[in-house]
C-alpha cells in the first residue's frame, strides 16, 4: 500500500530514545521490549549513554545488547551480578547494569544476586518476572505460581513438591547492602510510566554511590503462557499481582527525597 | 644476579603476579592455593589495585570475566574442585577472546579427596578448560621459580593470543619454600585494547559476548580460535630435558613428579645407567614432535606422573608405537620418592618394555602389592 505524505506537518509526540536500537525479536505482547525502551530512556535522559556498561543475561534477552547504544557484555546463564562486580570493580565511574529473567536470577544465578546485594554492589539489576523460562519453551520458574501450567510442571505447579514462587523484590529488601529494591508492573501504561520512574531511581542510587539496586518487573509471556496479548496483560493484573505485590520495599532516604 | 628471598610457592607466586601488573584478582579459599588469596588480599589493596573474596569459584570467575572484558589483566587462582564450578565460565572466556591468568594448585581426587599435592587435573584443564572447543594455554612449574618466572610471562601469553592461560602446580609447589628472584614490577598498561568494553564516550558502542547464534558465524570463530591454536602450538611450546645426548633409556614427567624423577635420573647416571629425562612445561602445547622426534633414539621410555597416566595418554600419540613406553606414578595425593623411581628406571634397564605391553599393567600389579597389607 503506497503511503502518501500528510499535508500537514506532523506533530511529534513521542520519539524512541537514540540509544534503544529495536525494533526487538520478541514476540507480539511480550513486554521485554518495553523495558528495553524504558532502560534506554532512563540512561538518555540522565545523560549516561556514553558511560554505562549493560550486561545481558542467558534467556529471552539474550541479545539485549544488540538494543541499546552503548557498550555490552553477554553473561553466563544467572552469572550476570559477578559479571558486573567484575566490571564495576574495574571501572568503577561506569554506570553498570544486569537485565536479568527469573530463571536466570532467580534460579541458576540466585547465588550471585544474593551476594552482589550482599556486597552492596554499586549496579543497577532489571529484572524481569515473567513467572516462566521463556527462551527455552515455557518450563516452571521459580516464580512460577502455585496451580500454573507449564511444560515442565504439566499439571499445575504443586507447591508440595515443587515449592512456592520467590519474592526477589522482599528477599533482597532485607540485605543491608541494598538502597533499591522495589516491584512494578507493565501490564498498562499507567503502571509502565511507575515502572520507569523506578527504574530511574536505581540508577540514580548507582550513581549517588548509595548501593545495589534492583527494579523487579511483573512481565509477559503470551506464548509460552498459550495467551493473546491482552489476556496476558490482564494474567498480570489479576494473578500475578496477588502473588507478587506490587511495592516499594526498601528506598533508601536519600532516594525518596528525589523528583523524578 | 637478582637478590634470592626465601618464599612459600603460593605467595610466590601472588607476587609474581602483581609485578606482572594484575589488576584484578578473584578468588576463593581452597587449600592447598588458599595462601594466594590471602597474600592477594593484603597487597592488592596496597597497591590500589583490586581484590575480592567471591562467594564461590563460579562467582569468581565470572567476576573474573567482566574484568577481563575491559581489557584488564586478570587473575584467579583455585584447586581441582573450584577449577570445575569455573569450567563454565573459562569455556566463556575463551569463546569472547578475552585474556585470563588462572593458577591451580592441585589437590588429591576425585571428589573431595584431600589436600595432599596431586597432578590429577592435568586432563580436566589440559584436555578440557570448558566445554565446546575451547583451547587453554596450560604450564606446568616443577619449582617455586620455574612458577614464579611462568606467571609473569603468562599473562603477555594470556593478552597475545587472547586465551586463558592456566598455571598448573601441583600442591607441592603451592605449600613449599623455595629461594625466588622475583621479577621487576611492571608499568600497569595505561592503554586499554581497541576491544575492550570501557563504557567510554566518543567512539562506536563495544560489545563482547561468545553468543554466535547463527552456526554459520559460530563456525568462522571456531575455525579462528583453531588457527590461533595452531599459532600457540608453532611459538610456544616449551620443555626442560636433561641427560638426553646419550640416553638410551627417557623418563617423561611434568611439574613435581619431573622434578623427582630428575633425582632419579641422576642417581641412576652415578650408577652407570644411560637414561635422561624429558620434562614438558607447556602441558598445552604438548611437545608432541618433540617426543616423536626423541622416541626413535630411545630403547624405552617411562613416563612418571602423580596421577593414573594422563599424561601417559598423550606422550603414547607423540611416540606412535616407535618405542616402547611403561608408566609409573602415584595416586591419590601420594608423592613418589626418588628412590621409589630409581628402582623404577633400574627395572627399565634390565628387563625393558616390549612394543605391546600394556603400559599400565605392571605398575598396577607393583601398587596392589604395595598397598595389600602385610598379612
Ligand atoms: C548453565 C545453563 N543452564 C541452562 C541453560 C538453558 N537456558 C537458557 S535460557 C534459560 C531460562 C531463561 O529463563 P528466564 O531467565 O526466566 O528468562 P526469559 O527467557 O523468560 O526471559 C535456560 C534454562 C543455559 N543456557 N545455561
Amino acid at each position: 500500500m503506497a503511503v502518501t505524505a500528510p499535508s500537514r506537518p506532523l506533530k511529534v509526540v513521542y520519539r524512541p530514545p537514540e540509544t534503544y536500537l529495536g525494533p526487538t525479536h520478541y514476540c507480539p505482547g511480550c513486554t521485554h521490549g518495553i523495558a528495553h525502551r524504558l532502560v534506554a530512556e532512563v540512561i538518555e535522559e540522565m545523560g549516561l549513554a556514553e558511560r554505562t556498561i549493560g550486561i545481558a543475561p542467558v534467556g529471552c534477552a539474550v541479545l539485549a545488547y544488540e538494543y541499546f547504544d552503548f557498550d555490552g557484555v553477554e553473561a553466563a546463564h544467572g552469572r550476570a551480578p559477578a559479571m558486573a562486580t567484575g566490571i564495576k570493580r574495574v571501572l568503577p565511574d561506569r554506570v553498570v547494569f544486569t537485565y536479568q529473567g527469573d530463571g536466570d536470577m532467580a534460579s541458576i544465578g540466585m547465588g550471585e544476586i544474593i551476594h552482589a546485594a550482599g556486597r552492596g554492589e554499586r549496579i543497577t539489576v532489571i529484572f524481569i518476572n515473567n513467572a516462566i523460562y521463556g527462551m527455552t519453551g515455557g518450563q516452571m520458574a521459580p516464580t512460577t505460581l502455585p496451580g500454573q501450567v507449564t511444560t515442565s510442571s504439566p499439571y499445575g505447579r504443586d507447591p508440595r513438591s515443587q515449592g512456592y514462587p520467590i519474592r526477589m523484590a522482599e528477599l533482597l529488601a532485607t540485605l543491608d547492602g541494598v538502597a533499591y529494591s522495589v516491584r512494578h508492573s507493565l501490564h498498562d501504561p499507567t503502571h509502565i510510566r511507575k515502572a520507569k520512574k523506578a527504574i530511574r531511581l536505581a540508577f540514580e542510587a548507582q550513581v549517588r554511590d548509595l548501593g545495589f539496586a534492583m527494579v523487579e518487573l511483573l512481565s509477559t509471556c503470551p506464548t509460552n503462557w498459550k495467551m493473546t496479548p491482552i489476556e496476558a496483560m490482564n494474567w498480570v493484573r489479576d494473578h500475578m499481582t496477588t502473588v507478587f505485590p506490587l511495592g516499594e520495599y526498601k528506598v533508601h532516604p536519600e532516594l525518596r527525597k528525589l523528583r523524578v | 644476579m637478582p637478590k634470592r628471598e626465601l618464599m612459600k610457592g603460593n605467595e610466590a607466586m601472588a607476587e609474581a603476579a602483581i609485578r606482572a601488573g594484575v589488576e584484578a584478582y578473584f578468588g576463593y579459599p581452597i587449600t592447598p592455593q588458599s595462601e594466594l588469596l590471602e597474600y592477594m588480599s593484603r597487597r592488592m589493596p596496597q597497591l590500589g589495585r583490586v581484590f575480592l573474596q567471591a562467594e564461590s569459584e563460579i562467582a569468581a570467575i565470572n567476576m573474573a570475566y567482566g574484568a577481563a572484558c575491559t581489557g584488564a589483566r586478570v587473575m584467579s587462582s583455585s584447586s581441582g574442585p573450584g577449577v570445575s564450578l569455573m569450567s563454565e565460565g573459562l569455556s566463556y572466556i575463551i569463546g569472547t577472546e578475552v585474556p585470563f591468568v588462572l593458577v591451580d594448585v592441585m589437590r588429591g581426587g576425585p571428589g573431595l579427596g584431600n589436600i595432599a599435592p596431586s597432578q590429577g587435573d592435568y586432563r580436566q584443564v589440559s584436555h578440557a578448560g570448558g566445554h565446546g572447543d575451547t583451547f587453554p594455554i596450560v604450564l606446568a612449574p616443577a619449582s617455586v621459580q620455574e612458577a614464579v618466572d611462568l606467571i609473569y610471562q603468562a599473562f603477555d601469553l594470556a593478552e597475545k593470543y587472547r586465551t586463558v592461560v592456566i598455571v598448573l602446580a601441583d600442591g607441592s609447589i603451592g605449600q613449599m619454600m623455595e629461594p625466588v628472584a622475583l621479577p621487576e614490577y611492571r608499568p600497569l598498561p595505561e592503554k586499554r585494547p581497541d576491544w575492550a568494553v570501557t563504557g567510554e564516550p566518543g567512539r562506536p558502542r563495544r560489545r563482547l559476548t561468545s553468543l554466535y547464534l547463527h552456526p554459520e558465524d559460530e563456525e568462522v570463530v571456531n575455525l579462528r580460535l583453531l588457527k590461533r591454536w595452531r599459532q600457540v602450538e608453532a611459538n610456544e611450546v616449551r620443555y626442560r630435558t636433561y641427560y638426553l645426548d646419550d640416553a638410551e633409556y627417557i623418563v617423561v614427567g611434568f611439574g613435581m613428579a619431573g622434578r623427582v624423577a630428575l633425582s632419579a635420573v641422576r642417581m641412576a647416571r652415578e650408577e652407570g645407567l644411560k637414561v635422561g629425562l624429558f620434562r614438558p612445561v607447556s602441558l598445552r602445547p604438548f611437545p608432541t614432535k618433540e617426543l616423536r622426534r626423541l622416541a626413535p633414539k630411545a630403547k624405552a621410555m617411562m613416563v612418571v606422573e602423580m596421577n593414573s597416566g594422563q599424561m601417559l595418554d598423550d606422550v603414547l600419540a607423540a611416540v606412535q608405537g616407535q618405542t616402547p613406553v611403561r608408566f609409573y606414578g602415584r595416586m591419590g595425593g601420594m608423592v613418589p620418592f626418588p628412590d621409589e623411581v630409581l628402582e623404577q628406571i633400574r627395572l627399565l634397564v634390565k628387563e625393558p618394555p616390549t612394543l605391546d605391553e600394556d603400559p599400565r599393567e605392571r605398575w598396577i600389579a607393583h601398587m596392589e602389592q604395595m598397598l595389600t597389607p602385610a598379612s
